[in-house]
């Protein structure tokens, strides 16, 4: 290891944030990417985010007898308004909330009616109207209609999700050893993969990446020393392990936490990128459900809170958008938790936000106002947000984002006003 | 087309359509490296992995008794409180109650893991033993085109049982019967929902509010996509509802059935009547009814295009040449999908021969050609699991019933490339002090061997550098 390598432990860190089932990737734009470059930031929820508890409508008279046991009560939420409060594991969103840099879409949904988790999350990233209808991801698409530049694409602990996948190539990065920078190997590889078109190129990259990680980590302040010698118990288990617990709620927050900031980091450099993705897992709350959305939501605040305290005053160029593939029923099942749904809520954050109230309407819980008799209602295209997002925040050109990124979008209207 | 030298050929066989060489595999490929591989085909189908041999069933019940517990646990746990409008328990009175249960929870979720474990420990260990690497990578394939993946707990323990009953011994039989076995088995009606599928119409589904749920259309969407006549097979949203329709009943029995974790046909909860699935009509028929849709499905001649392209994908280049699937595709029509004889056809092709490597090995291929080329195995998962889930390979749990990408762009990844150096770096340092490295680039690559890279192995500063230098050569990376 050279004197620029991170800590073994802030590196393990981040082994254990990917193992919890957070995976970060982006792709940036050097042209771009010089301070001051509005920034931009999907969280991507898997497994049907129960829109109903990231912020209970705990003023709306139908909920406490939809949700029956596992209704969150009025006087537990983080309140925003007359109807709406925010889970309580969501305190930094809160805090933000407060100032204006967050606001909720609380009936937001893809095109997709289907309640598989499989085509909703295609349908999610690839921005198309019907599953299968590209095998690029509309932030990639995002990324050609930007025009020529350099381009970056980088995941951590996972393949490269759909939404950013595409012509424009990626690079990727995961937490792991580091590379020993006075070791020959490297050098020599290169060596031999000067005649290969494909590996020559990706090795390369591979090693610039790792060194701008080498750099983004050791921006950072050290890890506190109470956490040392947590992250063994924190590897990923050796299978898919049913009922596999990842470590307990504080460690995983922590770790979660590092991971935002550090992708902060990578954002902050010179040449990082412009825009990222990052993926969340485990929303998926079929049965007890309190317990676990309660720690997934930790994780999620954890890692905006990294996000808000990393990018420092690149925060006030910057939105965040957390979404999921679809909400959950309106009711309570008969396992304490909530089957495949419709709308959700989707989280937009940022120190470029303009304060105001819920994005799109709010149709209420009432019998007759549920989507199917079951779901909350979609009242907003999870399109029409982002293409929102692009346009006015990003500044992408309208027509670009309609043909292109959002093609077959035309019933989805830009949500306008967000910045 | 000319085939290149037979030493070549030799290092071809092991390589592209093998497992990676073992040492000596090369030399004894090289006076016949066709017939070499012609004789590991055989009808009785591929190898058995080592290891418990559970069936299905077994695996089944030991989770839906994992799921009772569970479910007991949260009772108990909800008495202790007093919910369920009881008077609470007094924890004294319940611990020793909730301990044995505690404890049994733990035994039985240590038990999936470890099955689920060794069911992939043992599959490795085969491909790194195995004198047969073809008969093993045609098995791997026909695993990958059936993608059952551990990304749903209650799938994770029937993966292997699923390769051992449903894949292997069929892959050298027709395809047909291999299309049935897949769609039958209770791996797959559980990964694709299958199971629980009821007939809008059918007695299972009830009436008024008794109603069940219906009809869930992901295993017959999935068959039309992707291990049948492809995404551009020419079928509609129609024809996947109709098939849907038929395939209602395909189920798995639960204890109280006489077949408990076995396949067994609900014909209760079967959607009567007659279907149209891609202008053929089916009469109403029962099981029958599903059965001759697959096996109308398994002779179509998109079905051969679209199967016998994937192989030429998967053995000779992303985009392979269109002579190789026409010869396949032809061996498949004369033979009424005879895998056996596409096989033959493969290494008859002059065309699969080619010296470029277009190929990259996947993170599992390349774990398992490292391991042969020394001649060992792994014999813990621990020398697997954290490698090839860095590598975005994670044991059993391909992203999506599509399986585990095939192109070279999704695996030769910046990230990858560095964790496969990494890796390799360790490897070396666990193996290549006591062995001639020289003599393993040899054993390993044959004639595929490199002038470039056979003189930085020569010139390496030391045994372990020169080990990851063979091994991440462009040439053992390739295939």
């Amino acid at each position: 290891m050279t004197a620029a390598s991170p800590s073994p432990s802030r590196r393990s860190f981040l082994a254990a944030a990917a193992s919890l089932g957070v995976a970060v990737s982006f792709v940036g734009r050097q042209a771009h990417a010089a301070t001051g470059a509005k920034k931009l930031i999907v969280v991507v929820c898997r497994g049907g985010m129960d829109g109903m508890s990231v912020a209970p409508p705990v003023g709306d008279p139908d909920y406490a007898a939809l949700r029956g046991a596992i209704a969150i009560k009025p006087e537990e939420v983080l309140k925003l308004d007359g109807t709406f409060g925010l889970h309580p594991s969501l305190t930094a969103v809160h805090a933000l909330a407060l100032k204006g840099q967050a606001r909720i879409a609380p009936a937001i949904a893809t095109p997709d009616r289907a309640r598989s988790h499989f085509e909703a999350q295609d349908v999610l990233e690839t921005g198309e109207a019907k599953v299968y209808g590209a095998d690029s991801g509309w932030l990639n698409r995002t990324l050609q209609v930007m025009g020529p530049g350099r381009t970056e694409a980088l995941s951590v602990g996972g393949t490269a999700p759909l939404i950013l996948r595409g012509p424009v190539q990626a690079a990727s990065w995961s937490p792991g050893k580091g590379v020993d920078e006075t070791a020959r190997l490297p050098t020599l590889l290169q060596d031999l993969y000067k005649g290969d078109a494909l590996l020559g190129p990706a090795f390369a990259r591979g090693l610039e990446t790792e060194a701008m990680a080498q750099a983004a980590m050791t921006a950072m302040a050290p890890a506190p020393t109470t956490v040392q010698g947590m992250a063994p118990a924190m590897n990923a288990p050796a299978m898919n392990a049913p009922g596999g617990r990842p470590a307990d709620n504080r460690q995983g927050r922590e770790a979660a936490r590092k991971l935002g900031s550090t992708l902060a980091g990578f954002m902050r450099q010179a040449d990082g990128p412009q825009i990222a993705a990052l993926s969340l897992d485990g929303f998926d709350t079929h049965a007890g459900q309190p317990g676990q959305i309660a720690t997934r939501l930790a994780y999620l605040d954890a890692v905006l809170d990294g996000l808000h305290e990393g990018l420092g005053p690149d925060w006030k160029n910057t939105v965040v958008v957390a979404a999921t593939e679809f909400g959950r029923t309106a009711r309570v099942n008969g396992t304490g938790g909530t089957d495949h749904g419709t709308a959700s809520t989707a989280l937009v954050l940022g120190g470029a936000l303009k304060p105001g109230g819920i994005i799109g309407d709010w149709p209420t819980l009432k019998d007759t106002a549920l989507f199917e008799n079951r779901d909350v209602a979609p009242t907003l295209d999870m399109r029409g947000l982002f293409k929102g997002v692009l346009v006015d925040h990003l500044g992408v050109e309208r027509t670009a984002v309609e043909r292109k990124v959002f093609a077959d979008s035309a019933g989805a209207n830009a949500v306008t006003g967000l910045v | 087309m000319s085939l290149p030298s037979k030493d070549l050929m030799a290092a071809l066989a092991a390589t592209r359509f093998g497992m990676g060489a073992r040492p000596g595999e090369i030399d004894a490929a090289r006076s016949d490296p066709k017939g070499f591989l012609a004789d590991q085909v055989r009808r009785e189908g591929a190898d058995q992995p080592q290891g418990d041999g559970d069936s299905a069933a077994t695996r089944f019940a030991a989770f839906a008794d994992y799921r009772m517990e569970r479910r007991a646990m949260r009772q108990e746990a909800r008495a202790i409180k007093g919910e369920d409008g009881m008077k609470p328990i007094p924890l004294v009175d319940a611990k020793p109650g909730r301990d044995a249960l505690q404890q049994a929870q733990k035994d039985a979720q240590r038990y999936l893991r470890d099955k689920t474990s060794d069911d992939f420990l043992s599959r490795a260990q085969l491909a790194c033993d195995t004198p047969a690497g073809f008969r093993e990578r045609w098995a791997l394939f026909f695993a990958n085109h059936f993608t059952v993946s551990a990304t749903r707990q209650a799938t994770a323990v029937m993966i292997g049982p699923f390769e051992r009953e449903a894949i292997r011994p069929n892959v050298f039989g027709r395809f047909e019967d291999l299309l049935v076995a897949s769609s039958t088995h209770p791996a797959m009606l559980t990964y694709l929902d299958q199971a629980q599928s009821i007939g809008p119409t059918s007695r299972a589904a009830g009436r008024g509010n008794n109603r069940r749920a219906g009809l869930n259309e992901n295993l017959a969407r999935e068959i039309l996509e992707l291990h049948t006549v492809g995404v551009d097979g020419g079928y509609a949203q129609a024809d996947v509802t109709e098939f849907a329709r038929a395939l209602t009943g395909f189920s798995i029995g639960r204890a109280q059935d006489p077949d408990a974790g076995a396949f067994l046909f609900r014909t209760g909860a079967h959607e009567p009547g007659q279907r149209t699935i891609l202008g053929a009509r089916y009469a109403e028929d029962g099981e029958g009814q599903g059965l001759a849709v697959l096996k109308a499905l398994a002779n179509d001649r998109r079905t051969a295009r679209h199967v016998c392209g994937k192989l030429a994908r998967h053995f000779v280049a992303d985009e392979p040449p269109p002579a190789l699937v026409a010869r396949l595709e032809k061996r498949w029509m004369d033979t009424g999908g005879r895998l056996d004889e596409v096989a033959q056809a493969l290494v008859e092709a002059p065309e699969a021969w080619d010296p470029d490597a277009a190929k990259i090995k996947t993170p599992y291929e390349f774990v398992v050609s490292t391991w042969r080329a020394v001649g060992g195995r792994p014999e813990k998962i621990e020398k697997l699991n954290p490698i090839l889930t860095s590598l975005n390979q994670k044991p059993f749990t391909p992203p999506s019933p599509k399986g585990w990408p095939e192109e070279a762009q999704a695996w030769a990844s910046p990230d990858g490339l560095i964790k496969r150096m990494q890796w390799a770096q360790g490897f070396a340092s666990a193996v290549a002090d006591t062995r001639d490295p020289d003599a393993l680039a040899r054993s390993a690559l044959g004639a595929r061997l490199s002038e470039p890279t056979a003189r930085a192995v020569a010139r390496a500063e030391t045994r372990r550098e020169a080990f990851a230098l063979l091994v991440m050569s462009p040439e053992f990376q390739r295939r």
